[in-house]
């Protein structure tokens, strides 16, 4: 479970201070699945930045499972946007094997564990392959195995799927929410893809720029494995994109 | 393959000029002469004494050279003070050849192994440091990231993310320091080694005339420069960085 409080950024620049986040609050329960949604600058990744601990909040307090987040840990983990976030010197298993690793686990035991995580994204196959011989897909593929490997309660994600193409997208997505089903694992998942967000998300926290706020918040109960044409998925993709352009009409 | 038919055209060329009578057959003896020669000294094992002692003064001066450049080059890196008091040094005594250094050597150490030595030690240190200082700070932040996230820190994101991730760097860095420490081992021994040392045998075989010794000597110096570089050198690029696809190899 994660509370976000009354989280502030500020940070200096030489024209003056900037508010990347203003007094942003959100919560998520155990298991479930959160998507910040805004435009670039909206503050998004600045507030799963500072959920992972890279850096804390000028204001306000992040609460995980009850606990103040003063730093990283491991009851997080991360997935970045960028595909080169894998160990080029590991192998995919190596690469998910990472976290355990570094827990102290037995080569044998965190192997098998690795192991269990790569087929969980359909990369068993893959698991002595290294990264560069691996598609962007697969390297994402292997970002999530790596993530869960060492069973954090939550799981952060970057725009994961930002930078494939459409068709591996979906894919992905689709792969993603069985993971999760799988897995329930809390997760928050910034995007700024909006029927992403729909076809992902319990709940929607929609972000707007300059300074960055939370908006709105809209929950999706739609039945899954969701259908990204039926009629009330396109509406919730509509409400969103409401929120998200209404900021301009008002200026 | 290419490389063979490069040496051949070039054997051909000079073996044109040696039987030319352009010159006298002491000074730009043929290359059968050369052989007989390289032939002789590799069969009374004096070629392999004197490869030896060259070389072992190369890996000493050289595996120093390592260590200080990779200590020096990742504190550098790490710790602003450290940077700050060694780069200007740094900046400083690179342009100065190592081989300008010898006298001084020789003048506080006397000739022999100690002068030779630092020699080398001069010449590959500051391909290592650079290196070493660059590759530290190359290292992409998502991989420092990542492994923060899952609970490297202090020690083994040093081992298992810092250290691979220069890697690149550091290969090509041991590479350049390699090829510079050859250079100045061969210079070195000219100057400073008293007996033994393939620097030495050229410089002594002048005195002599015996310019087939001193060419036998330069084949045998450009060999063995030759397999490190492909052989040693090449194989651990191999083996590491280009398996990783942290480098690629040139397209055709």
């Amino acid at each position: 479970m994660i509370q976000v409080t009354n989280v502030t950024l500020e940070y200096a620049t030489p024209s003056g201070k900037v508010m990347a986040v203003d007094n942003a609050s959100f919560g998520a329960a155990q298991s479930e699945f959160v998507c910040l949604v805004g435009p670039s600058g909206c503050g998004k990744t600045t507030l799963l930045n500072m959920i992972a601990g890279f850096f804390s909040p000028t204001q306000g307090e992040i609460r995980i499972n009850g606990q103040a987040v003063t730093g990283q840990g491991l009851d997080r983990g991360i997935v970045f946007q960028d595909f080169a976030q894998l160990f080029p010197w590991r192998t995919a298993l190596g690469n998910v094997a990472f976290g355990l690793e570094m827990k102290g686990v037995a080569k044998a035991e965190r192997e098998r564990i690795a192991l269990e995580q790569l087929r969980l994204v359909k990369l068993e196959k893959f698991a002595h392959a290294y990264p560069h011989h691996l598609s962007g897909g697969m390297q994402q593929r292997v970002a999530i195995a790596r993530a869960l490997a060492y069973n954090p309660s939550v799981l952060l994600m970057d725009e994961p799927f930002a930078a494939l193409d459409a068709l591996t997208r979906d894919e992905m997505q689709r792969l993603l929410a069985e993971v999760w089903r799988e897995t329930r694992k809390t997760v928050v998942y910034v995007t700024h893809n909006v029927a992403e967000a729909v076809y992902l998300a319990d709940r929607v926290i929609v972000m707007t720029p300059h300074p960055g706020r939370i908006k709105a918040e809209v929950a999706v109960r739609l039945a899954r494995p969701r259908d990204a044409l039926s009629v009330e998925f396109l509406e919730h993709q509509k409400e969103l994109l409401r929120h998200l352009t209404q900021k301009e009409e008002e200026r | 393959m290419r490389a063979i038919i490069s040496i051949v055209i070039a054997a051909v060329l000079y073996e044109a000029v040696a039987r030319s009578g352009w010159f006298a057959a002491a000074l730009v003896p043929t290359l059968p002469a050369v052989g007989r020669t390289l032939w002789t000294m590799l069969a009374d094992g004096t070629m392999a004494g004197h490869a030896v002692n060259t070389l072992w003064r190369v890996f000493a001066g050289l595996g120093l050279a390592a260590v200080t450049g990779l200590v020096l080059g990742f504190l550098m890196a790490r710790y602003r003070p450290v940077e700050r008091f060694f780069l200007p040094l740094v900046s400083a005594l690179m342009p100065i050849p190592s081989l300008a250094w010898a006298p001084v050597f020789i003048l506080w150490f006397g000739l022999g192994n100690t002068a030779t030595i630092l020699v080398v030690f001069y010449a590959a240190s500051f391909p290592m440091v650079i290196n070493t200082w660059s590759g530290a700070r190359a290292v992409n932040p998502l991989w420092l990231r990542a492994a923060g996230a899952m609970g490297a820190g202090g020690t083994s994101m040093f081992w298992k993310v810092v250290v691979p991730g220069a890697s690149p760097f550091i290969i090509t860095g041991l590479r350049l320091a390699f090829q510079r420490a050859w250079i100045a081992v061969v210079g070195a021994e000219m100057l400073a080694a008293s007996a033994f040392g393939l620097g030495w045998v050229i410089f002594d075989a002048k005195e002599f005339l015996n310019a087939d010794v001193m060419l036998a000597s330069l084949a045998v110096i450009g060999a063995i420069g030759f397999v490190f570089e492909r052989l040693v050198f090449g194989s651990l690029e191999r083996g590491t960085v280009l398996r990783w696809g942290m480098v690629r190899s040139a397209k055709a």
